[in-house]
């Protein structure tokens, strides 16, 4: 699985987590899922975390409606979600597994640990709740065009 | 009876509930899926005795949430 995302949305959410931290940062992505397992994000929410802290996230359900509804208006697939680390690595976390209960969605993990290095994967996550897989997706920054 | 699901117009059983309407939309893993209807968002513990009526707008959301208390190894081991 391959998934796309644009240079300047990876800049905007880098900035939103640096500018919460270290409180994480979430929100969810949206786009194309191509037949040829290319997903493609066109749009980022950045969505509050109603927990406010550096150690978990919960997405604003009101938000997270509200963005649905923008996806399903701007004809987007829902492609899943993005949440930093502030001071760990990118990589889901066995709480991150085990919150993450959709098995179609691509979940993006956007690390701060290394100041200035930020580090943005991409994961996919499937099974029964204590024997869940999680896969590591391409995950390609893409330079936009100036035209 | 017509109501929306997901921003689809679907035709239900007259009475139907919000728990019959998960089974019958085959919601993954339901435990996790937050409803709300008509915007109001309704309680897990009341989806058994909760009502649709005609022009409901049901939406399913999944909890979004996760934390960073233990890492956890991925298959191919990296992290860059």
């Amino acid at each position: 699985m391959k998934i796309t995302i644009k240079e300047s949305d990876f800049n905007r959410i880098y900035e939103h987590a640096l500018s919460v931290a270290p409180d994480e940062a979430c929100g969810l992505i949206a786009g194309t899922d191509g037949e040829d397992g290319i997903r493609e994000i066109k749009k980022v929410y950045i969505l509050e975390n109603i927990d406010h802290t550096n150690e978990h996230f919960t997405i604003d359900p009101r938000e997270q409606l509200k963005a649905v509804k923008d996806m399903r208006t701007l004809g987007l697939t829902p492609l899943g979600n993005w949440h930093s680390h502030p001071e760990t690595p990118s990589r889901p976390s066995e709480e991150d597994k085990r919150l993450a209960n959709d098995s179609s969605a691509s979940y993006l993990i956007l690390s701060l640990e290394k100041e200035g290095s930020p580090v943005l994967n991409a994961f996919h996550v499937e099974g029964e709740q204590g024997n869940k897989t999680v896969r590591k997706e391409e995950l390609i920054i893409v330079e936009e065009r100036q035209d | 009876m017509k109501i929306t699901v997901s921003g689809t117009v679907k035709e239900v059983a007259d009475g139907l509930t919000v728990s019959q309407l998960i089974e019958q939309e085959n919601v993954e893993t339901p435990q996790y899926v937050t409803v709300s209807v008509n915007e109001e968002f309704i309680e897990s513990g009341t989806f058994d005795t909760h009502i649709l009526k005609e022009g409901d707008e049901v939406e399913f959301l999944y909890f979004m949430g996760g934390g960073t208390i233990m890492q956890s190894i991925i298959q191919d081991g990296s992290d860059e």
